[in-house]
């Protein structure tokens, strides 16, 4: 009976984290005690947790390294932006709650599509070659949006490439300046909502027929393929969920910002730093990436009285966390210390379980 | 017919500074298996130095050159044994992350030496007349004459040294097969060390060929074009030298190209859809060798 409590908090604690956080937040915001950095990072926060746990689903649970992500959250954010430009204008929707709602829709919706589409030639691709792909995708989705020009006249919208000029209308998404005319929505409730969302999204994935199976094709290609296990069917099904989560998270991102969003806060520079989360946090470790992106978010913030010395010590915490996690004898000490307190744990990391991730193949 | 002509030598020239730093990739990448992210990075440091050189301690413009591969060297060997060589067992990921911190390490450091104004390329470095070719029509600027020049003679010495010299073929032998190499009583960990060592030479070349390619030197400065020759390391197959220097000088002529024919804004989509599609057809890049898969 006890261990049955204890596997099943095990499985759950994170969405209490979570929803504990979130209560905690409200609270504090019910009394004005909250300060305004930490409340403005709230949103941000939900929304990087997001990327990361769906990042997540690609790098640690498929076992196939993306550097595009932000591509994805790029695309969710400005079909997010223009969705609820055009209900606020031209649906005349009132409640900003229901344009929140399916101004992410549409995000997640569009996001999903281009990752089917770019899912295709990319999964047939082998480890370094898969991820210089998707950082290409990355960038060919920026150099894209940055060239688009979108503008609402009277119901309608119109599409121009490389030159705005001559859109009849008001401009809602003007090329390299960003989105225009359009009301900040993101609501700190549907962050966190968001949050949940994903997580049951993605633990639903990971422990059912279909997790198995993309793990599986993890671990061994070979031997999922031989007894059966469509892999590419498989690989396309997390690589899609993710991408849908990022548009999802893209959209209210971009409806929080709204016309500071610009196209080139999602370079690649933007995919590494979600997949620095997703590492930090564990490969494969869901519950891991939630807490590592939020305080990976909220640390530079707190840091910011060391002034231009903030993201030098940033980049000296990432490669000593490298060089510590990695090094045997430290490694060795952790091993120790989880097996004493706590005794017949099965669970073993997914970074120890991935023996080799595709990439290392010509070291054997 | 001259302006293709202009174009041609243009791409020639952007083509060869890739090809230097896509070689300082791809030789790393086939001896380490690792994606040294940093490796942009160290360009700018290298054209920095170079600044220094030239501008604080008054060097003429070849030695100054010297000095900074000397300096990008001595980097590249520290990087090398401080972040990269503890990782030998790592994931290849734990090393990415470890590169990417590097990377930024090296970004933050410039911007606290440096600042983030940027420089212009002193006028007095390159100081090579421009040719005029066609009557007139066809004018070669010296810089690009110099980027050509340099380019060539890089590839050209480093298949020499990889082909023929003792520890070239050390490179080659760890590149082939890391555990068979030290069964044969080559030193790995000093054979890459050489390899980082060449690599970052190369890069501190290609940082003040850069600079005078882009104008302005920000610590930014070596990221993006670091992504395209890491690109095009990709699309000649990576791992491979000829491989690097094709796919650099390819993606440099594409890049001018599509700049002049197609749109500017887009030059940037057009460089990464070549890529997509030369991949797709080949998924091991245009002289990259095709994957084995054992069971």
């Amino acid at each position: 009976m006890k261990t049955k409590a204890k596997k099943w908090f095990g499985r759950y604690w994170i969405y209490f984290v979570v929803v504990g956080f979130w209560i905690v937040c409200e609270v504090l915001m019910q009394q004005n005690a909250l300060s305004p950095v930490i409340r403005n990072q709230l949103i941000p926060i939900c929304c990087w947790v997001t990327m990361a746990v769906s990042l997540n689903l690609v790098v640690g649970i498929s076992g196939e390294l993306s550097l595009g992500h932000a591509g994805f959250m790029s695309l969710g954010a400005f079909t997010g932006l223009i969705a609820a430009g055009w209900l606020q204008h031209a649906a005349q929707m009132e409640s900003p709650l229901a344009r929140l709602v399916l101004a992410m829709l549409a995000g997640g919706l569009i996001a999903g599509i281009f990752g089917f589409l770019i899912g295709i030639p990319v999964l047939r691709l082998r480890g370094d070659y898969l991820a210089i792909v998707t950082l290409a995708f990355g960038e060919i989705i920026n150099s894209l949006i940055i060239n688009l020009y979108v503008n609402l006249d009277q119901g309608t919208l119109y599409f121009k490439f490389l030159k705005g000029r001559g859109l009849p209308g008001i401009p809602l998404l003007a090329g390299a300046q960003g989105p225009d005319n359009i009301t900040k929505i993101a609501l700190i409730p549907a962050g966190f909502v968001l949050v949940i969302l994903t997580l049951i999204v993605a633990n639903n994935l990971v422990r059912s027929r279909t997790g198995r199976a993309i793990m599986a094709t993890r671990d061994n290609r070979i031997a999922a393929e031989s007894v059966g296990i469509n892999v590419t069917k498989y690989k396309m099904t997390a690589f899609v969920t993710a991408a849908v989560l990022a548009g999802m998270a893209g959209a209210m991102y971009g409806l929080f910002m709204s016309t500071a969003t610009k196209p080139t806060l999602f370079r690649y520079t933007k995919s590494i730093d979600i997949l620095v989360f997703v590492v930090m946090g564990g490969l494969g470790s869901l519950s891991g990436s939630v807490i590592s992106a939020a305080l990976l978010t909220i640390l530079p913030e707190q840091l910011r009285f060391l002034k231009d010395y903030r993201m030098l010590i940033y980049a000296v915490v990432l490669i000593l966390m490298m060089l510590v996690s990695n090094n045997p004898l430290i490694r060795g000490w952790m091993k120790g210390i989880r097996e004493k307190f706590f005794r017949r744990n099965k669970q073993t990391p997914a970074a120890e379980a991935r023996p080799d991730d595709g990439k290392g193949g010509g070291r054997s | 017919m001259v302006n293709f002509l202009v174009n041609l030598v243009n791409g020639l020239s952007l083509g060869s500074v890739y090809a230097i730093i896509a070689l300082g990739y791809t030789m790393v990448y086939g001896i380490a298996k690792m994606l040294n992210f940093a490796h942009g990075d160290v360009i700018m440091v290298g054209a920095y130095m170079s600044y220094v050189a030239l501008r604080s301690l008054s060097l003429p413009p070849v030695v100054a050159m010297l000095l900074a591969m000397v300096v990008c060297t001595l980097l590249g060997i520290t990087i090398e044994k401080a972040a990269y060589k503890p990782l030998r067992q790592a994931t290849s990921l734990s090393v990415l992350i470890t590169a990417i911190g590097v990377s930024y390490f090296l970004q933050n450091m410039a911007q606290l030496i440096w600042g983030a104004t940027p420089v212009n390329f002193p006028a007095d470095f390159i100081t090579l007349p421009s040719i005029e070719l066609l009557g007139g029509q066809l004018i070669i600027e010296g810089a690009t004459l110099i980027t050509i020049l340099v380019g060539a003679a890089v590839m050209v010495g480093l298949n020499l040294f990889i082909g023929k010299t003792k520890i070239g073929k050390a490179m080659r032998a760890v590149s082939e097969d890391r555990g068979a190499a030290e069964l044969m009583g080559i030193n790995v960990n000093r054979t890459i060390s050489i390899t980082f060592a060449i690599g970052s030479a190369l890069a501190a070349i290609a940082g003040v060929l850069l600079w005078a390619k882009v104008f302005k030197l920000e610590p930014t400065t070596g990221a993006i074009p670091g992504i395209k020759a890491f690109t095009a390391a990709v699309l000649g197959g990576i791992g491979s030298i000829p491989g690097a220097m094709l796919g650099g000088i390819l993606l440099g002529i594409i890049e001018i190209f599509g700049r002049a024919y197609v749109s500017t804004a887009l030059s940037d989509a057009i460089v990464f859809s070549v890529l997509i599609i030369v991949l797709l057809v080949r998924p091991t890049g245009l002289l990259g060798k095709p994957i084995q898969e054992k069971v």
